[in-house]
């Protein structure tokens, strides 16, 4: 056993996931207090580039003590199970402090099972750290945060966005990378089988300047016009939530949030959002956010510039007519 | 084809929650539990399946307080068969969960297990992904699409950008539903009434939960606003008229 923090680096297509560099900051922070190491651990198969090159994007590199890199062709592309047997090798052998993974498609797909597995605690959801040792999460909905000591000896730790910046974790030098052999992946019961690009929709939100977003709060169908009479007024789009995008309201091309797109307007107007994590993270690069909702705790006053409490329905037609008559004036 | 759908209930998040006197968890007191969102969307991808291919659905839940409108519920979906598991419940992880549902599981041979991805009050991972290690199971979540062919299902994964990766998993299997490739079914009160005096809920009692593996708390607390937002008040037209204030100010009109 030893006092490092493992951070399982993901990435998709040749690319390093944001989660990532936040994870290895949120390291950096944590082996800071037990005086260990950061170390990357990177899956791939002929993915050394990710490691050794830098970062697209950001021109940097993983900032990491060290890499340990584990090369399979059954590790080219994420699949749960052949990730799961190569990591409960490492860390079952290594025994590091803590093993991060993102609180996303790909970590979460591991970490639990790997709990049960290696029988080792875990806790979910964390969004920072002290540098005492302690995990901050994140829970119901960004409403509630929940501390407590990192339970030894590994712990396995989903990380949420939010606590750390991505450029926390990147780094103008090159870490030093170590191949570790693992042995063969065999009768692998997750198989990747193709990718499906995403529906290239009729506009696209992430180059939108004013964002008018629903959620829960509009209720049905027919009150989409509503968001849309608005939007049109102030020369953007709608675009919307999980919930309303899952009810078929509005187009899956239309999706802010964890699987969606990431929006960087001007303004993002939140009508009837509660500001979920899943949601809150992929709004925080918009220049102002409006919110406008009737729960006084909803966790999206906390990330908005402007907010009013005040039920959308009473709202959304006023506020549209003064946006006409203000463009006629 | 055997289809079990593993359902949690988790605090209703637009009530207000607040920290009980131990301050390491919610008050239970005020506190309304709804179904996991997410299991609702398990529930109806288990049913189009049943729907498509035929097979039984057997739905699961703990037992505790709401469990068995939500079980009637299903049953007035299409569910084939209710159970819920009895134990002592308080302060319950979803180790202990996962622990507690693998024997009721293991009992029921299914083919496949749908559960929601995830549930807004998980601190110690997700059930899921927990009970395929319990089962030795394999594991994929984030599921907004499901197909069965013979000895394998193949699922849709979803990733950011609005990607999916297309899986072949190997039967039996665990599987996170994200969404259902239809909004789930609405179902009338008086239906689930009706349903209630012809279905039954089966009971299984697992002693001695075994919560190790989720974290001990040393503080629960409501989040603080870090930078709380402006506040706008007023009538309707008085706080439209601020707004396009700040949409001039901004340039956008």
């Amino acid at each position: 056993m030893n006092q490092d923090i493992y951070v399982v680096i993901e990435h998709l297509r040749g690319q390093v996931a944001e989660i990532s560099f936040v994870m290895l900051a949120g390291a950096r922070e944590l082996a800071k207090g037990l005086g260990g190491n950061v170390v990357a651990v990177l899956l791939g198969h002929n993915a050394q580039g990710l490691a050794g090159n830098p970062s697209a994007g950001s021109g940097k590199y993983l900032s990491a003590d060290k890499v340990l890199y584990i090369d399979h062709p059954a590790l080219a592309d994420f699949t749960s199970d052949a990730y799961q047997k190569a990591l409960a090798g490492l860390v079952g052998k290594d025994q590091p402090r803590a093993v991060l993974f993102g609180s996303t498609s790909i970590g979460t797909d591991l970490a639990s099972t790997l709990s049960i597995k290696l029988g080792l605690p875990m806790v979910s959801s964390c969004r920072s750290f002290s540098a005492d040792g302690k995990f901050i999460s994140q829970i119901c909905g960004g409403k509630i945060m929940a501390e407590g000591d990192l339970p030894g000896p590994t712990a396995l730790v989903t990380m949420v966005p939010g606590g750390y910046k991505a450029e926390q974790g990147q780094s103008a030098q090159a870490p030093g990378i170590t191949q570790v052999e693992i042995p063969a992946l065999e009768s692998l019961r997750v198989t990747l089988a193709g990718y499906i690009e995403p529906e290239a929709g009729d506009v696209d939100i992430a180059k939108e300047p004013v964002l008018v977003s629903v959620g829960r709060g509009i209720q049905n169908q027919d009150n989409i016009s509503l968001a849309e009479d608005l939007a049109k007024a102030l020369g953007g789009v709608v675009s919307g939530s999980r919930p309303v995008i899952d009810q078929g309201w509005l187009a899956t091309s239309r999706l802010v949030g964890k699987s969606g797109k990431h929006v960087k307007p001007k303004i993002y107007l939140a009508l009837g959002i509660s500001g979920a994590p899943e949601h809150a993270e992929a709004i925080t690069d918009s220049n102002t956010i409006i919110a406008i909702n009737t729960d006084p705790a909803a966790p999206i006053f906390n990330i908005a510039k402007y907010g009013a409490e005040i039920d959308l329905f009473d709202l959304v037609e006023v506020l549209t007519a003064q946006v006409k008559a203000a463009k006629g004036s | 084809m055997n289809i079990v759908i593993l359902v949690k209930l988790v605090p209703d998040l637009v009530e207000e929650l607040t920290v009980d006197t131990s301050g390491i968890a919610l008050d239970t007191a005020w506190l309304r539990l709804i179904i996991n969102e997410f299991d609702d969307h398990a529930i109806e991808q288990g049913i189009l399946l049943k729907e498509r291919g035929g097979g039984q659905v057997t739905v699961v839940a703990a037992d505790i307080e709401g469990v068995d409108d939500v079980l009637f519920t299903a049953a007035a979906k299409g569910a084939d068969r209710l159970i819920k598991v009895k134990a002592d419940f308080t302060g319950v992880n979803n180790h202990a969960l996962a622990r507690a549902f693998t024997t009721v599981i293991k009992e029921l041979q299914p083919d496949l297990v749908l559960t929601g991805v995830q549930a807004n009050n998980d601190l110690d991972g997700s059930l899921g992904p927990l009970l395929a290690g319990c089962l030795e199971m394999p594991y994929v979540g984030y599921l907004s699409g499901v197909s069965l062919a013979e000895g394998k299902t193949k699922v849709r994964k979803e990733y950011p950008g609005g990607l999916i990766a297309e899986m072949d998993v190997t039967l039996p299997a665990v599987l996170g539903i994200q969404a259902a490739e239809q909004p789930p079914r609405y179902v009338a009160v008086s239906k689930v009434r009706q349903v209630m005096k012809t279905s039954t809920i089966e009971e299984r009692t697992v002693s001695g939960l075994d919560m190790t593996g989720g974290p001990t708390l040393a503080r629960m607390f409501q989040t603080e606003a870090g930078q709380r937002a402006t506040m706008i008040t007023g009538s309707p037209d008085e706080v439209a008229a601020k707004l396009v204030g700040i949409f001039k100010e901004l340039g956008v009109l």
